[in-house]
């Protein structure tokens, strides 16, 4: 109940793209989109180092918001949230 | 993302022009764009269903280097300009079509096409589904 708001998402699906060069990741987030219910979450993982402002223009463009981003050792996490 | 299509005239066929053309329509794609590939002379001959995943070579500037730079790339895991394509179709509006002349050009009939191309049209056609959108050469 106390927990930082990072611990407490619940996502839906991980998808793993760590590894796979632009644009896979968006593709493969975009299609992952897809198949989730509105509100649902989707945390993908990503090492291209363009993902930073691909998703950032791929949530704005599409209107599915991030709503969590961190870094770690040059991989990037996002969740994004089906709208 | 207004709708307005993404327009690729493709024309250059080695694999390093067509990866390019491929991540361009991708990145499209995923954005919800709709896109148009036309495909003229030595692209056409690249999307023949015998030979699409051969290696259809570089542009000569990518040299020696450029050529180790590609092929550490594609080691490494990167999918290949067709493979890529496949992807953009099934996820978004991704339409290919063949340059109707290029195909007399060539020889070529529908059947000897991958199934990745859609259809034959000639040019008018493609101006006219291109709507007010920008027409890019590669």
């Amino acid at each position: 109940m106390e927990g930082n708001q990072t611990m407490t998402l619940q996502v839906a699906r991980t998808l793993d793209a760590k590894g796979l060069s632009c644009p896979l990741p968006i593709v493969k987030t975009a299609q992952a989109m897809k198949e989730l219910a509105s509100g649902q979450l989707l945390e993908v993982l990503a090492t291209d180092p363009g993902s930073v402002k691909d998703f950032a223009a791929w949530s704005k463009s599409t209107g599915n918001p991030i709503v969590d981003q961190s870094e770690d050792g040059g991989t990037f996490r996002f969740v994004l949230r089906k709208r | 993302m207004d709708d307005q299509p993404l327009n690729l005239v493709l024309f250059s066929g080695t694999d390093d022009k067509l990866q390019a053309a491929a991540v361009l329509t991708a990145g499209a794609a995923a954005l919800g764009r709709p896109v148009h590939l036309f495909l003229q002379y030595w692209a056409l001959d690249a999307f023949r269903r015998d030979r699409i995943e051969s290696d259809h070579g570089l542009a000569p500037e990518a040299g020696p280097a450029g050529r180790e730079a590609v092929d550490s790339l594609r080691a490494a895991g990167q999918a290949s300009w067709a493979e890529t394509l496949r992807q953009a179709k099934d996820l978004g509006d991704v339409d290919i079509q063949a340059c109707s002349l290029s195909m007399d050009l060539l020889h070529l009939e529908p059947a000897d096409l991958d199934p990745l191309v859609d259809g034959v049209e000639g040019v008018t056609a493609f101006h006219l589904e291109a709507g007010g959108g920008q027409i890019v050469f590669i």
